[in-house]
């Protein structure tokens, strides 16, 4: 079986069975302080560069600081608080890169603008510009969702079929091996022409992306049953309905999972490209259009948010897998 | 064979449910099957004029050789494929293809890891859509083998006996005439298979169902089963057909049964000082 189904033994969770009175972790008072050091800088240090949100920054950061510093006394008390120490290490890291950041970009003026934006900049362009983002943000996830559920569908519908009917193999299997491997980013000029909306247009390239890795792993899942189960069931008097439905595709769904995390992956990048070249909304036009004006600041926010937005979704795919593959044993923790 | 059905105590008397009802076993006629693969472009005859019947409620063993065609010749009973040539008659009627009164319990408990335990033995209620009246059957059936207190668990879980366990509880929900047993002990540990040895001539002695069984091992052959069948080597023919008419619960080290162990022995090719 492919590695993410199935690859090594599940991590262990001995956190607590070797501390049984919890103690939060010094270094996370640690990391507070840094972060009130930081906030204090941006705060005190006057800025080399002209700035508006430096305030805000100084206040977010001494704010995440003393946040901190609460969990930190809290954890004497919680044990579920105590656990945040954890991230301490990461959060003093973070510390110190911002404070870095800040001194090279608002403080020293060393860096290039408009390449280069200070931390204030990066905070101005979710308080000046959060309503552009957000719309971008749910066109994009629209688009994604319409094209990454129909290609799911026709990916998984075809994947069964190929590994079921040897007939349905006989016809689709050629036509998959020509178009399959072709990148759906191929079609866009084509699609852009054929299509009467630009929308559509991307929801059919998206729906490409997904459906072509979606079908070939559904398909090696299906093919790859062992008899026996077969056998069992047929034993037991099942048709051959159930024998598709309750017994080829469950066995299969490790195999689908595997191919819904390709599919997701490759309709992110195909997303971007149509909302590059050819949608007028979108975290991928966002992008475009802050190259245009030369504002780089957005360029950066849109690109966490983009981020945010992949990893989450990979999360959910992830979650709802478990869910599904509980009786598996050794799952990839995503 | 007969006044087998009149030695066997009452079900409710060896404390198995009373819902566990006393079912004819199936009667078993085969006549001069015939039955072989093409391998490599090669023809390879498993199976050579195979004849003989087996009784209601008997529990008949297969011996042979490794790899001499008896579980070819249980995939035939099955209904699982189809002989080249000659009939299976069950209960006077021609096997054409799987039917749940005839139900086999693999080498490999082949459980499903996807269900659990309890989904795993209603899969046959299930898939003739009986389950949603006949629930507590798969119930019962957990408890005949002892895994009712893991009727919720997932086979990944389980030892090697209690994956066979189930596998059998699986079997046995759907009332089987008869059980077909392709090796079911042949990869447990000694104890559980000791264990499920006895458990077996206690299912069979209660439900009264028609048992075919391949093993590999003699002794636990004279240990269940009333009649032994010896297979040559492969291309499979009958070489002898052994009454084994003992009382219940039997002795390993029973005299008679000793004989008959040295005489199979002796057939399958193992010199006589064994």
């Amino acid at each position: 079986m492919t590695s993410i189904a199935e690859a090594g033994p599940r991590r262990l969770r001995v956190a607590g069975l070797d501390e049984p009175l919890p103690r939060p972790a010094l270094l996370l008072a640690a990391a507070g302080l840094a972060w009130l050091a930081v906030g204090a800088l941006v705060l005190s240090w006057p800025d080399g560069q002209e700035l508006e949100r430096t305030q805000l920054l100084g206040a977010l950061a001494l704010a995440f600081g003393a946040v901190q510093l609460a969990a930190y006394a809290g954890g004497w008390l919680l044990a579920r608080l105590a656990k945040l120490g954890r991230f301490a290490p990461w959060l003093l890291v973070l510390a110190a890169w911002l404070a870095g950041w800040e001194i090279v970009t608002a403080k020293l003026d060393l860096l290039p603008l408009p390449f280069f934006p200070s931390p204030q900049a990066f905070v101005e362009v979710y308080t000046d510009d959060w309503q552009r983002l957000g719309s971008s943000l749910l066109a994009s996830l629209l688009l994604l969702f319409r094209g990454f559920a129909i290609g799911a569908v026709v990916g998984f519908t075809v994947g069964v079929a190929l590994g079921w009917s040897k007939r349905a193999g006989y016809w689709i299997h050629p036509l998959m091996r020509l178009v399959g491997p072709l990148p759906a980013t191929a079609w866009l000029p084509l699609a852009f022409f054929i299509f009467p909306t630009s929308a559509a247009a991307s929801t059919f390239l998206i729906a490409l992306a997904t459906a072509f890795p979606l079908t070939v792993l559904t398909w090696s899942g299906v093919a790859g049953v062992q008899s026996a189960y077969y056998d069992v069931a047929r034993t037991l008097g099942a048709s051959s309905r159930f024998l598709v439905l309750k017994v080829a595709i469950p066995a299969a769904l490790p195999h689908v999972f595997v191919g819904l995390f390709m599919g997701l992956g490759s309709s992110f990048a195909v997303l971007v490209v149509a909302e590059m070249l050819g949608v007028k909304a979108g975290l991928g036009w966002y992008l475009q259009w802050a190259q245009g004006w030369a504002a780089y600041a957005n360029m950066y926010g849109a690109l966490l948010v983009m981020a945010l937005m992949c990893s989450a979704l990979i999360t959910l795919l992830f979650r709802v897998r478990d869910r599904l593959l509980a009786w598996q044993k050794g799952l990839v923790q995503w | 064979m007969v006044t087998l059905a009149a030695e066997r105590p009452a079900a409710a008397s060896s404390g198995i449910p009373a819902a566990a009802s006393h079912i004819a076993g199936a009667r078993l006629d085969v006549r001069e099957v015939d039955h072989g693969f093409v391998l490599n472009g090669e023809d390879l005859p498993v199976l050579e004029d195979v004849s003989f019947s087996v009784a209601s409620g008997e529990f008949v063993a297969l011996l042979g050789p490794s790899g001499c065609g008896k579980s070819t010749l249980l995939r035939l009973v099955a209904g699982l494929d189809q002989p080249r040539h000659g009939d299976l008659v069950v209960d006077g009627e021609a096997v054409a293809g799987p039917d749940p009164s005839r139900v086999v319990v693999f080498q490999d408990p082949t459980l499903y890891p996807w269900r659990t335990v309890w989904r795993n033995a209603s899969l046959g209620l299930e898939a003739r859509g009986l389950l949603k009246q006949q629930r507590h059957r798969v119930d019962e059936a957990l408890t005949l083998v002892g895994l009712d207190r893991f009727a919720h668990v997932y086979p990944h879980q389980l030892s090697g006996g209690m994956a066979q366990r189930a596998s059998l509880a699986r079997a046995l929900v759907n009332d089987p005439k008869l059980l077909i047993l392709d090796e079911p002990l042949g990869k447990l540990d000694s104890l559980t298979r000791l264990a499920m040895q006895s458990e077996l001539t206690r299912l069979w002695q209660a439900r009264g169902f028609t048992v075919l069984m391949v093993t590999h091992d003699v002794e636990e052959a004279l240990l269940l089963s009333n009649r032994v069948i010896v297979f040559s080597d492969r291309p499979a023919r009958l070489r002898a057909d052994l009454a084994v008419d003992l009382p219940y619960p039997r002795h390993r080290d029973h005299p008679e049964l000793l004989r008959l162990r040295r005489e199979i022995l002796g057939l399958l090719g193992m010199a006589a000082d064994w």
